[in-house]
């Protein structure tokens, strides 16, 4: 029942663009300020070893952001 | 005004010119600032927050400056204490210069933070650091093209090679104000709200009414408040702008503009100006430039090799260590000996009273002899490894790897952090958790820091290990024995942290995980001789000073406690006899439980207690090695037993004072402190129990 891809969907070595933040509050300012708005590059670096959190490529920097939020983040692959 | 009042340490008088150092978390801020202040610098909190202020003082052609190291943070909109700390300071305090320091390997997020300080003042100076680690990695940053695109200095600097220091110090000198710089430019329709007010709001000095706008727009009403406490001048009280921003939300409220989609519009305006400059600005000749930090994560927090990896490393630091220090240990304690000897004659020679020369030789001497042969080499050894482990980048990943855990029990992987930095002293891995942005996961990782030994508890566990476990094992084997019997203790003291921070999770402390977005820095080549020195220096020898300073007269004390008599029973005896029964129960003895309670000040002093309570009953005239030593606790009852419940104990049972009061600070409140006293204690003294009753059953 995926009909919208969330960032959690992205697997290792995934490319894809961030289209919505779902997120509320203090958090969705937290992910905006390591830039991700719609219309960035994201990539699915690495997963951590017992599945999460996964790490991120955004701008430049690699984030780890655990699933829960980034089931949060809408992509376009 | 006063130094409770500003938030200054030194004093900013008429001559002195302030200058605030900002900055992303990991960029290399405290490298610059100490670079230009050197040993000039003084750290305390900012006054009610838990917020660490490093401020320091440097001179150039004659100018005086005072260096503010403002905390690491990404932004200045997300609230957190940090970011309000850094906007108070650079909004109410005015400084003459805002030095933003940038990584050069990730200029293009750091430009977001350039951006919003541009938008509060005019007097900032970029510094792009780090510039050697983006030339490995083939990143060039066109510093002029960025400085004319911004119009204001930019600085090119790799603070670990100290280039651009100097620069950095001109531009600082040279600085001129009010220069029209770059501003960001956001969406037409908050464009012309901004100029629609702008004529309504009261004139600040040196906070530009652009900047108030938006905060006005945004409905910052904390902010606004802050402001009319500062300046006495209440925003929301001018009938005019109320007016008009009333007429603004209207007129948006019908376009269905929501206060987020406002805000969504301003950050997302930020970013996307930093993302324009950056394309600019830096050009990657080299677009696999991370490919190599890539390969390491791939095995450093590989499913398979990840925990592997992390267990073999803390193997090889505890090894190195053990090994290490056994040498050196011997040596400064074979030296302690022959002073002894010496002092002794001296004392006779000076016909000292016998009372006064056998308390400050037998009591204060030979603590402080204990404490630095057996603390001094392990530390000199273990803090610059695992220093060089933390300069490397190493210890996010080890967060990152095991954050499913914490999370789990409901905590927050940035613990492992804070339980990493425990290992040097739990007092410091306290203050680590400000790290934490969640208070409820704070509070849990810092009433559970204690359940990792820390610097004062591991050479004494090493003690233990080699004298009843390791036994007569050749060096190579006997060091790598203790490392893994060390290891496993560490690892019940983990296993400890996780069961108490999910119980505090379902109990006192009741919540989900909340979110959290953890950093993985590039690796960096740690500079190994700078570590070494900095490690022993500022770690080592401050932390050996302070146990020396506790050691002295808890020596004298404990002496004295020896050899004065009550009823023909020394008072030591009393209140070891008095707590025998009660620590029988757990497979201790009175002596054993007496010395953790007098070594409450500092825990590297438990061991020399107990040895010089021995002593004075029994008539053991010289300080050996541990073999000798090994013979007094067993000639005391001690078994393999014993030792393994002195471990248990040590590991688990209260903080020391220092970690106390510490946790007084950081919570604000006795409750919390009672809370990390009880639990460890309870939990020792539980396993303990069980382990010698299941003991007195097999037998």
């Amino acid at each position: 029942m995926h009909d919208i891809d969330t960032l959690a969907d992205l697997a290792q070595g995934g490319v894809a663009t961030v289209s919505a933040l779902i997120s509320s509050g203090g958090i969705r300012r937290r992910l905006q300020d390591i830039g991700l708005i719609p219309g960035t590059k994201v990539e699915c670096i690495q997963k951590s070893p017992l599945g999460d959190p996964s790490a991120y490529l955004i701008r430049g920097a690699v984030i780890a952001l655990r699933s829960e939020d980034s089931s949060n983040i809408l992509i376009l692959r | 005004m006063g130094a409770a009042s500003t938030g200054f340490i030194l004093d900013k008088l008429d001559f002195n010119k302030v200058v605030a150092l900002v900055g992303n978390p990991n960029v290399g801020k405290s490298t610059i600032f100490n670079g230009l202040t050197g040993l000039n610098q003084h750290t305390g909190n900012w006054p009610g927050k838990t917020v660490t202020n490093a401020q320091g003082s440097c001179q150039y052609k004659g100018q005086n400056y005072i260096l503010v190291d403002l905390p690491g943070s990404y932004s200045l909109m997300a609230h957190s204490a940090e970011e309000e700390v850094t906007r108070d300071f650079i909004c109410f305090k005015k400084p003459d210069a805002v030095v933003v320091v940038c990584d050069a390997t990730c200029l293009e997020r750091n430009l977001n933070l350039v951006l919003q300080i541009m938008e509060i003042t005019d007097n900032i100076i970029v510094c792009v650091n780090l510039i050697d680690e983006a030339e490995k990695k083939g990143i060039s940053i066109d510093a002029a093209s960025l400085s004319n695109m911004l119009n204001v200095p930019v600085v090119v600097s790799s603070a670990r090679g100290k280039i651009g220091l100097d620069i950095l110090k001109e531009e600082i000198f040279e600085l001129k104000y009010n220069r029209a710089l770059h501003k960001t430019i956001y969406p037409k329709y908050i464009e012309d709200a901004i100029e629609s007010i702008i004529p309504f709001i009261d004139n600040i000095e040196g906070v530009s009414q652009r900047w108030l706008a938006l905060k006005l727009l945004e409905g910052d009403k904390a902010f606004i408040r802050l402001i009319a406490e500062q300046f006495n001048i209440d925003l929301e009280k001018n009938m005019g702008l109320a007016n008009e921003l009333k007429g603004v939300k209207n007129s948006w409220d019908e376009a269905g503009i929501t206060n987020e989609m406002v805000n969504d519009d301003i950050v997302s305006s930020i970013v996307k100006t930093a993302e324009g400059i950056g394309h600019k600005a830096i050009t990657y000749q080299n677009k696999a430039y991370a490919d190599k930090d890539r390969k390491i994560d791939k095995v450093l927090t590989d499913k398979w090799l990840g925990f592997p990896v992390m267990l073999i490393m803390m193997l090889i630091i505890f090894w190195i260590t053990i090994s290490g220090a056994n040498y050196p240990s011997q040596l400064l304690s074979n030296l302690f000996s022959y002073l002894e000897k010496h002092l002794l004659n001296l004392f006779s020679f000076a016909q000292a009273p016998r009372f006064i020369s056998e308390m400050l030789i037998f009591g204060l001497y030979r603590t402080v002899a204990w404490v630095v042969s057996v603390m001094l080499p392990p530390m000199a050894i273990f803090f610059p490894l695992f220093t060089i482990l933390e300069d490397s980048g190493y210890l996010p990943r080890v967060a990152f790897n095991l954050d499913r855990v914490y999370k789990k029990c409901s905590a927050c992987g940035k613990q492992a952090l804070t339980m990493c930095m425990g290992f040097g002293c739990n007092a410091v891995g306290v203050t680590g958790c400000r790290i934490i942005d969640s208070p409820r996961e704070r509070l849990i990782a810092i009433i559970t820091n204690n359940f990792v030994p820390c610097n004062g508890r591991f050479p004494a566990l090493i003690a233990i290990i080699s004298m009843f476990f390791v036994g007569q094992a050749s060096a190579f084997f006997g060091g790598m024995l203790s490392a893994i019997i060390l290891t496993s203790i560490i690892f019940l003291g983990v296993i400890m942290t996780f069961i108490v921070s999910k119980l505090l999770s379902i109990t006192l402390l009741k919540g989900v995980p909340s979110s959290f977005t953890l950093e993985l820095p590039p690796y960096r080549k740690p500079q190994f001789i700078k570590v070494i020195v900095r490690s022993i220096l500022d770690r080592a020898l401050f932390v050996l000073g302070r146990s020396i300073a506790v050691a002295a007269p808890a020596g004298i004390i404990i002496w004295l406690m020896a050899n004065t008599s009550l009823n023909g029973v020394t008072i030591l005896n009393h209140c070891s006899n008095f707590l025998d029964p009660f620590a029988r129960l757990f497979g201790m003895d009175g002596v054993i439980l007496l010395a953790f309670i007098l070594g409450s000040p500092a825990n590297e002093i438990v061991t020399p207690i107990i040895i010089m309570a021995y002593m004075a009953q029994g008539s053991l005239a010289q300080l050996g090695s541990l073999s000798e030593i090994k013979a007094l606790l067993v000639d005391n009852g001690w078994t393999w037993a014993t030792a393994i419940n002195v471990m248990i104990f040590s590991l688990m049972h209260w903080p020391c004072s220092t970690a106390c009061i510490t946790i007084k600070k950081e919570t604000g409140s006795f409750g919390w402190m009672a809370v990390s006293i009880i639990i460890p204690t309870f939990i020792g003294l539980f396993i303990c129990f069980a382990f010698t009753s299941v003991l007195g059953i097999v037998s």
